[in-house]
């Protein structure tokens, strides 16, 4: 059974392939308008092509590379640039985490260039298929590898075209916004992280009333993030009473 | 900007991005983390997006305002109401963009703040 014949091995590895690229396709068609968007402004804030390919290529996250966009155009400081880029990729830790425990055991440099490509987009593609057992790392990689390439270059020509587009055409400031707005509702798996949001978000726009720069982006998800915890927790252990003293009452979609 | 700069800030980026993706699959799974950091972990994307886009939505202008009704917060709503349909990022940002774009162009002069 096993691949004896070299053609064998290498039409399983293009099928693989050609399945991961298959499921690639709805992400490429979001990152297009995205990238556009990103590309156009990025090409405003004062960078070439070049630069914006760069960092499509170095960084491949969307939310944090409008940002540091749009504080570069602040003048902002590298660190704090660096720094803001830091917090708010750091939710890659958990996706990372929960695809370390789905996947079948891979070599660190297979895992390595797979860990490169994990985003939102990414990630709730390859988890449930990893859960599912019908996905393997060759699909994986390809999904991911699409989706950077098709990020990379609408990007790329964003920047390209942004000099044939005037300012503040075609609602192009809005792609930030709409993209927030969606990845949201992507997470909203439940009550705590509805409120979760708020919490953050009404905290979020004081403080960026009173403070300059993205300060009050990181302190408000901090904030946000605590608060809810130990909300959820308060709630779950509430539950866990009441249940141990009436076991049929409690339902609690934590 | 200058190139250097650029290229430092970028490197930057690209590590402290790479880091939390990498670190846990390198670690294959041997070490779980704690279930209260899971927990917190869970939460912080949901936080992070509510700190970023409610700002964008209700604050305006320079120095920075307080607004209910305007064209970034009116575009929300279609944009919200596509991204629960389709739940796709492509027609959310082509919906609240036109809208935005729109109301931009037609929205009444009280909408707009210097």
């Amino acid at each position: 059974m096993t691949a004896s014949v070299p053609n064998a091995l290498s039409s399983g590895t293009l099928a693989s392939i050609r399945r991961g690229m298959h499921a690639a396709l709805p992400i490429c068609m979001g990152y297009l308008p995205i990238g556009i968007a990103f590309g156009v402004l990025a090409q405003k804030a004062g960078l070439s092509m070049i630069q914006i390919g760069l960092m499509s290529l170095m960084v491949f996250a969307g939310s944090a590379q409008f940002i540091a966009v749009s504080m570069m155009q602040d003048a902002a400081a590298g660190i704090s640039i660096v720094v803001t880029t830091f917090i708010v990729n750091l939710r890659h830790l958990l996706m990372s985490s929960s695809l370390a425990a789905v996947m079948p055991p891979t070599g660190i440099a297979k895992l390595s260039l797979f860990a490169y490509g994990i985003t939102d987009e990414s990630f709730a593609l390859n988890h449930p298929r990893f859960i599912d057992g019908d996905w393997d790392i060759r699909s994986a990689l390809a999904l991911n590898h699409t989706a950077n390439a098709a990020w990379v270059l609408s990007t790329m020509i964003g920047g390209y075209g942004g000099r044939m587009i005037p300012d503040r055409a075609f609602g192009l400031d809005y792609a930030m916004t709409a993209m927030f707005i969606c990845l949201l509702v992507y997470q909203m798996r439940g009550k705590w992280y509805v409120a979760t949001a708020l919490i953050a978000g009404v905290t979020s726009t004081l403080m960026s009333l009173w403070f300059e720069g993205n300060v009050h982006v990181l302190a408000a998800s901090v904030i946000g993030a605590t608060t809810g915890y130990v909300l959820q927790r308060t709630s779950l252990r509430k539950a866990a009473a009441t249940q141990s003293s009436h076991p049929s009452t409690s339902k609690d979609d934590a | 900007m200058n190139t250097e700069d650029y290229l430092w800030i970028v490197a930057g980026m690209g590590i402290v991005t790479y880091l939390p993706r990498w670190l846990p699959l390198a670690a294959l799974n041997r070490t779980p983390m704690p279930e209260w950091l899971c927990r917190w972990l869970d939460l912080i994307p949901s936080a992070i997006l509510g700190a970023l886009l409610f700002p964008a939505v209700w604050t305006t202008g320079s120095p920075k305002h307080f607004m209910v009704l305007h064209p970034a917060s009116l575009a929300a709503i279609p944009a919200l109401w596509t991204a629960i349909k389709t739940r796709s990022l492509g027609w959310t940002a082509v919906i609240g963009m036109a809208v935005y774009w729109l109301l931009e162009t037609w929205a009444p002069a009280w909408m707009h703040t210097p």
